[in-house]
């Protein structure tokens, strides 16, 4: 008979100063490894912390591998199509008859947008860690494909979670993968969408976790996630920095970028994050409402809690459980936010406004017929927002808006929205 | 003290409360201990279940429907502890409805409903400092969780954050039954006993009163989680009676193998 008494000794364990200080504190330095402010940290099951603490070890150490960092620019360079140039936008800039406009082009990368940068570098990584199969949630179906692209290429079993409902809108992204040798699978579970795919890519990864690498697409998820993946996007503001000090002999007042998990935006904004004269502007999904379910912007009607392994804003009802989201583009119809955007926003370094579904497609009309490119659904937020900005700035302001992928896979849903036929 | 197993191998029951109703879940709860059960698990509804297989989402899906909450959860406790003075009770949970509720309040409110203990399936010892501050504040226990996967040095740590008992995996993966016992769970436990003196519950995967003995050799007592709410499922209109049948079919195997090993 074991019999154990409740408060056998009053003993404080011992855990790091991080763990004492906890939650809503402020007292977390941003410095902490996986906190940003009081956001970000590792909330998951503990089957997964050696994996974790496991990829933490293996990702800092090809950091600073010379070699790693080598093999990664050169993929990024030959294989994925980097540079992507960054474009003067000059009709559309007369049109709106305000600030520059320029386009940093990452819809034109391998696979048709940012994910891509990634995905490469994360697959390098599963090859240092010596383990052969791969998972990863989609929402677009982009992340996906980027996902399928690099297991093809580097030799890796592939399985792509995705929500039933996203299937049904990126469909085109589903056969893709499928033709890249991809195991798709489909998520039946809550709304159908990328929050579902990511609850069982957990699942998987829970199960699988000694043979398998979850390969994930956004600045989500514990430590150290939010992190890696945005060091791997990073190579998009650093590069544009460059490209607009050449073009215009100084910094643009302004980035715009969409967020989603908020991955394109971070990757665009990190290197001017120090530049405090440079706005940096992200678009949520305002969807067809401000009612709870009816959007995805977290920054409107989310509060902070924990959502598949971090902490950040999140879009919850007054239980803790968390909200259905809405928007027309797949990628940002989410209802948490990368952590290091809820720092960001907390610090006021960086705001956060919605577009709607029918601003974004009106964007999309507007970008294809002034300056011929179909941007994603989720980068014509984006668009829409410099739609709004641009006439009210002056014409010595230059606005950089990141073009995070093409709308190749949205057009059904551009033809059953759009009334052109 | 109610966080007490009385036998060896003592019985934790877990159920999801709210499936089908709370009044339900109460007569189950009622039912399993008059059954044998040491601990009941009072397990929380969430949106987003990581951790658990198709049966207690499904479960979880159903008392959400409904809008099961936290505060509902912590009511049933004390309606509980009413009628049962001795068995121990632990509130089974993810994270964010008690970080919407606040972690105070709900260790305030739980410990006046009579709770024993508290386990976050989604918290690590790493990232629980103010809730560890908490739960001593209000005299709960705070249960981890440890996995196969865990090296040593998180064993330790998860021994010394813990308070009643730590709650061993058997397994990497989520809940549900499974046919066989990994080879992980026994192996997990011994490494635990080297690193914590606290008794040891092994949950995840056991579903009969075969596995339920085969565990009794090896751990202080045995989590069915699953199994309890996949009897719910099937037996609508008579859960608690067919809950109370199934707890009895469990223990009634385990005295003759135990006794002979």
């Amino acid at each position: 008979m074991a019999t154990v008494s409740r408060v056998a000794k009053v003993k404080i364990p011992t855990l790091s100063q991080k763990a004492r200080q906890g939650w809503g504190t402020g007292r977390v330095s941003v410095n902490e490894p996986g906190r940003f402010g009081v956001y970000g940290g590792r909330y998951v099951p503990e089957t997964l912390m050696a994996a974790l603490e496991e990829l933490d070890r293996e990702y800092q150490k090809a950091k600073r591998d010379r070699k790693f960092q080598a093999r990664l620019d050169d993929l990024l360079r030959t294989y994925a199509g980097r540079p992507t140039p960054l474009f003067f936008a000059r009709r559309l800039t007369q049109k709106l008859g305000g600030a520059k406009i320029y386009l940093k082009r990452e819809d034109l990368l391998h696979t048709g947008a940012h994910k891509i940068n990634n995905c490469l570098g994360q697959g390098l990584l599963v090859e240092r860690m010596g383990k052969h199969r791969v998972i990863a949630e989609t929402g677009a179906g982009q992340h996906g494909v980027a996902t399928a692209t690099v297991c093809a290429l580097l030799g890796f079993e592939c399985v792509v979670y995705m929500g039933t409902e996203d299937m049904r809108r990126q469909e085109l992204n589903v056969f893709r993968m499928r033709l890249l040798g991809a195991e798709v699978r489909g998520v039946d579970s809550g709304s159908r969408t990328l929050k579902d795919a990511i609850n069982e890519a957990m699942r998987d990864w829970v199960t699988n976790v000694r043979t398998t690498h979850y390969l994930l697409g956004s600045v989500l998820g514990a430590h150290p996630y939010p992190t890696m993946v945005r060091d791997f996007h990073r190579v998009i503001g650093r590069e544009a920095r460059a490209q607009i000090l050449k073009a215009e002999g100084k910094l643009p007042t302004a980035i715009i970028a969409c967020v989603g998990g908020g991955s394109n935006s971070i990757g665009i904004f990190y290197d001017f994050l120090n530049d405090k004269k440079v706005r940096l502007i992200g678009v949520e999904a305002g969807g067809r409402g401000e009612a709870l379910g009816e959007h995805a912007a977290r920054f409107r009607g989310g509060s902070p809690g924990v959502l598949q392994g971090t902490y950040s804003y999140v879009l919850q009802d007054s239980g803790g459980q968390i909200a259905l989201t809405h928007s027309v583009s797949a990628g940002l119809d989410y209802p948490s936010i990368g952590p290091e955007h809820a720092a960001l926003r907390d610090a006021g370094r960086a705001e956060y406004v919605p577009a709607s579904d029918a601003e974004a497609l009106e964007a999309t009309t507007l970008l294809a017929r002034t300056e011929g490119i179909i941007p994603a659904l989720e980068s014509a937020h984006a668009v829409a927002e410099v739609i709004k900005r641009a006439p009210k700035m002056k014409k010595s302001d230059v606005v950089i808006v990141n073009i995070s992928g093409r709308g190749d896979k949205d057009i059904g849903i551009m033809r059953e929205n759009l009334k052109i036929d | 003290m109610p966080l007490t197993f009385h036998k060896k191998p003592a019985l934790v029951v877990y159920v999801t409360c709210g499936d089908p109703d709370l009044g339900t879940t109460r007569e189950i709860v009622l039912a399993a201990i008059e059954a044998g059960a040491d601990v009941i698990e009072l397990g929380v509804p969430f949106s987003d279940p990581v951790a658990d297989g198709p049966v207690i989402q499904r479960a979880s899906e159903r008392a959400l429907k409904h809008g099961t909450s936290l505060g509902q959860v912590l009511t049933l406790a004390a309606e509980v502890r009413e009628h049962a003075q001795s068995t121990g009770l632990i509130v089974f949970t993810y994270l964010n409805p008690i970080l919407r509720m606040g972690i105070e309040k709900f260790c305030k409110v739980a410990r006046a409903a009579g709770v024993d203990g508290v386990l976050v399936t989604d918290l690590p010892v790493e990232e629980a400092g103010e809730y560890l501050r908490a739960t001593r504040q209000y005299d709960l226990a705070p249960v981890f969780l440890a996995a196969p996967t865990s090296p040593d040095g998180r064993l330790k740590r998860i021994g010394e954050a813990s308070r009643g008992f730590v709650y061993a995996v058997s397994r990497t993966g989520v809940t549900g039954a499974r046919q066989q016992l990994a080879d992980d769970a026994r192996q997990l436990v011994q490494r635990l006993r080297r690193v914590t003196k606290l008794p040891v519950a092994l949950g995840f995967g056991i579903s009969t009163a075969e596995q339920f003995a085969e565990v009794g050799e090896f751990a202080d007592a045995v989590v069915v989680g699953s199994a309890i709410v996949e009897t719910v499922e099937r037996n609508r209109g008579r859960e608690a009676a067919a809950v109370g049948e199934f707890v009895r079919r469990l223990l009634a195997v385990s005295p003759q193998l135990s006794t002979s090993r």
